[in-house]
């Protein structure tokens, strides 16, 4: 058992000393791990490093939150399971706290849910430098309020995770890649929303420059007529992935590969229907996008020399919040139009989110936003 | 009457609710308590909402006048959710019955809070969608209720529960305020603010309007049943299922004793045996039958007596009536009964099982067992006779010492029926009493007066 008594106190000190704290690990998302403000001292708590409890027959994890997500995916993969949420960044050292922090889902959470739906305990500290639990290291649970879920975006707002339970699946046994080449825009998100009605079970449903992508994943055996039974009724050019090949695109999906340099990745949550508004709002400014989730999430590259303060008003015209993920821009005087706020677009949580913060950080000890 | 009690129904009378305020016992009498029948209170009064308006309204003199206040959908919780305060007021939330929505493309619908569960999917049916969520109740049973319960269901293994399921809702806060959470996309910004609405057992006011996420109706399920000679046998079927990577939607299990209540109610024509596992696959017709094969070949090496698998609608319905009728059907054993709902780690389900089996013994009191086993949440069903001097104290007693039990082994006092009022004593078993602390401060910052749904989950700090 690892002792985290050390890091706790300290973490209990900082909070207590202030005047305000941010939980840096990984660093893989410096728009929300920079410290904004004088005032801010960032909390390294990369040490808090280590799987605590892992049984294959329970399909549950408990890691300290500072554990990279590499490290945990690799003992699941050991026994062909995984983290169905499919958090990104995980090869540039994205942490286990880091994906609850930001509630970065990737692109194969379309499958079983997202990092919501797989977190299922939380041991943190709150803004009074208390060490509180919340949930439990079992699959499912109803008692007390759901503080797992409530870390999940809190962007280290609300409370330094020091230790995370999931839950966990079996991995796909095979999986493989489609590639839709669709004519029109239209055409593209109606074939979306088709195969997301199933009846074929996809593992992840993209939109990217170069179409729609699709995996498919589970016993090799019967990959390829379900492959087949896809491709039906979908007038397409059709290009398939296997092994390497299936593995390089969902990797280039998951380190945001794709994201010219120089851009700030902004993660919106939306649906399909708003898609032809965002790609219009996004139009004059060259910003690039990738759709994912069947569309409920835009992960949107917009141009560092562009004002921030544009996209945010866009994203407010659509009614969506979106969390800046990476980059500074190229113009400090831009990005102080929106204050630095690492969350953009239409606020969430009104009133209801105000009083829970003040329960869990009376003191303004965390960064809000 | 007291001054306080005749201004607040005077305050109500003046919403103009006509036939829709109840204030007589005789009409108040069906709302004293819920599904954990044992509690009962009589409420000052019960206002039947139409309308958001309706819920603001009522909400806002609650307020205004420091009275606590109960919502209710079918009162079906068997953990006393809904069982009113004596003295406050009830909001019945049954009319607002409406599907708002259906949107297929983003598999969603919103509805309003007294949607039946099985509502929600007969509205989808027609886009080859469902709500997953399946509370045994699922048929009479609400959405608002599922919400501030976080409700469960035999097929958590696979789909989660009602949280897992919930992505945007507008609440009416305990002061009356209206506020949107979340919405109709799956991906959160911000904090999971749903996420943490979900099963707070009504502390954090009303959910008025609620959107879902819906699934694909699937297009092959294969229910399978197999009997085994003892509970171990059959817990450790599941631990190997677990391990081979298959992922069933669903697996239970069923005791000698809860086989014997459904035949004698239902009659499911389960084969006998000391203890039935089901197991149900679904999904694509490839990956159902590649599973089934699989599963097939698991369930031989692992002692079963005897196996079948059916497709049939009809004959997979009623493995399913059996199962999901087989509290209602203890009933045909016992007079009374109560209903446990802990939950142990997978892989502890054999001892847990081999110690009820002892305690039971020991206290010379019958527990049947029905439990969803891939999710390791146990209903143990206390047997007994009300009428027999102290039988309730001693069915109470076995019941606190199996939540004891599945704490000590790493486990929770509630799967899914929630705290509510029968186990508020047990949840320092779980917290410490920092986490409880925390807990009464996150309660308090949204009602400082404890006036939504006063005395469930946490023990009231004040006293009106």
């Amino acid at each position: 058992m690892i002792d985290t008594t050390d890091h706790v106190e300290a973490i209990a000190e900082a909070i207590r000393v202030g005047p305000r704290v941010l939980p840096v690990a990984g660093g893989t998302k410096p728009g929300l791990s920079r410290a904004s403000g004088p005032d801010v001292v960032a909390l390294d708590v990369s040490g808090l490093r280590g799987i605590i409890e892992y049984d294959p027959a329970e399909l549950t994890l408990t890691a300290l939150a500072g554990t990279p997500v590499a490290e945990v995916a690799q003992a699941l993969a050991d026994h062909d399971q995984y983290l169905p949420f499919d958090p990104p960044l995980a090869a540039a050292g994205a942490t286990l706290g880091g994906v609850v922090a930001a509630a970065t889902s990737g692109a194969n959470a379309l499958r079983h849910g997202g990092v919501r739906d797989f977190v299922i305990g939380v041991r943190f500290v709150d803004g009074t430098g208390r060490l509180v639990s919340g949930g439990g290291k079992i699959v499912k649970n109803a008692a007390g309020f759901d503080l797992p879920k409530l870390m999940v975006g809190s962007l280290g707002g609300l409370g330094v995770m020091v230790q995370l339970s999931f839950k966990v699946f079996p991995r796909p046994r095979a999986t493989t890649t489609l590639a839709f080449d669709l004519p029109s825009r239209e055409a593209q998100l109606e074939t979306m929303a088709r195969l997301n009605r199933g009846p074929v079970q996809v593992d992840a449903l993209d939109l990217d420059r170069s179409g729609v992508l699709v995996r498919l994943g589970g016993d090799p055996d019967a990959l390829a007529a379900r492959a087949r039974r896809l491709c039906e009724g979908v007038e397409a050019d059709v290009q398939h992935f296997e092994g390497a090949a299936d593995a390089a695109v969902w990797r280039d999906a998951a380190e945001l590969s794709w994201v010219p340099a120089g851009s700030r990745v902004v993660r919106t949550g939306l649906t399909l229907r708003d898609v032809p508004g965002l790609d219009a709002a996004l139009a004059p400014f060259a910003a690039t996008v990738r759709y994912s989730l069947a569309a409920n999430l835009a992960w949107i590259a917009w141009p560092g020399t562009r004002d921030l303060a544009d996209l945010d008003a866009a994203l407010r015209s659509l009614g969506r919040t979106g969390v800046v993920l990476t980059g500074t821009g190229t113009n400090a005087a831009t990005d102080a139009r929106t204050g630095g706020s690492r969350l953009i677009g239409a606020p969430t949580g009104g009133s209801f989110g105000s009083r829970i913060r003040s329960a869990l950080d009376p003191h303004a000890r965390f960064l809000e936003s | 009457m007291h001054d306080m009690e005749e201004r607040v129904i005077g305050a109500l009378a003046q919403l103009e609710l006509g036939d829709r305020l109840l204030t007589s016992p005789a009409a108040m009498a069906s709302f004293g308590s819920d599904a954990l029948t044992a509690f009962h209170q009589r409420p000052l009064a019960v206002v039947l909402a139409e309308s958001v308006d309706d819920v603001v309204r009522a909400v806002r003199i609650c307020h205004r006048e420091r009275v606590p206040f109960v919502a209710r959908g079918s009162g079906t919780s068997l953990s006393g959710g809904s069982l009113p305060v004596e003295g406050g007021i009830v909001i019945a939330l049954n009319r607002l019955n409406r599907v708002l929505s259906v949107d297929p493309d983003a598999r969603t619908a919103t509805v309003q809070p007294g949607v039946i569960n099985l509502d929600v999917s007969r509205a989808a049916a027609s886009h080859g969608l469902a709500y997953a969520p399946d509370p045994s109740s699922q048929s009479i049973c609400s959405i608002g209720g599922n919400v501030a319960f976080n409700s469960g269901g035999a097929h958590c293994l696979k789909h989660g529960m009602t949280s897992n399921h919930v992505i945007g809702m507008t609440v009416v806060l305990p002061d009356g305020e209206l506020v949107t959470l979340g919405s109709d996309s799956t991906e959160p910004a911000g904090p999971d603010w749903v996420g943490m609405f979900c099963g707070s057992e009504g502390l954090f006011g009303i959910a008025v309007e609620v959107t879902l996420r819906l699934v694909p109706v699937p297009e092959a399920v294969r229910t399978s049943l197999a009997v085994y000679d003892s509970l171990q046998a059959a817990g450790d079927a599941v631990a190997q299922i677990v391990s081979a990577g298959l992922l069933p939607v669903a697996m239970e299990i069923m005791d000698a004793l809860a086989i014997e209540a459904a035949e004698a109610s239902v009659k499911p024509n389960y084969p006998s045996g000391a203890a039935l596992l089901i197991v149900e696959l679904e999904g694509e017709r490839e990956v159902v039958d590649g599973d089934a094969a699989r599963l097939d070949e698991l369930l031989r090496a692992s002692g079963a007596s005897e196996t079948t698998a059916t497709e049939d609608p009809d004959a997979r319905g009623l493995i399913w009536k059996g199962r999901k009728s087989a509290f209602s059907a203890v009933g045909w054993l016992a007079p009374d009964y109560i209903v446990q709902d802990g939950v142990v780690p997978r892989t502890r389900l054999g001892e847990a099982l081999a110690e009820i089996d002892r305690m039971s013994a020991e206290a010379g009191i019958r527990v049947a067992n029905v439990f969803h086993a891939g999710d390791g949440n146990l209903h143990p069903l206390i047997l007994f006779d009300g009428r027999e001097p102290g039988a309730v104290e001693r069915a109470e007693h076995l019941a606190g010492e199996i939540l004891r039990l599945c704490v000590s082994l790493g486990g929770s006092i509630t799967g899914e029926h929630g705290i509510g009022v029968e186990k508020r004593a047990y949840l320092s078993l779980m917290f410490s009493p920092d986490d409880l602390a925390l807990m009464g401060d996150v309660r308090r910052s949204i009602d400082p007066l404890e006036l939504a749904n006063r005395g469930k989950m946490l023990v009231p700090e004040t006293v009106s």
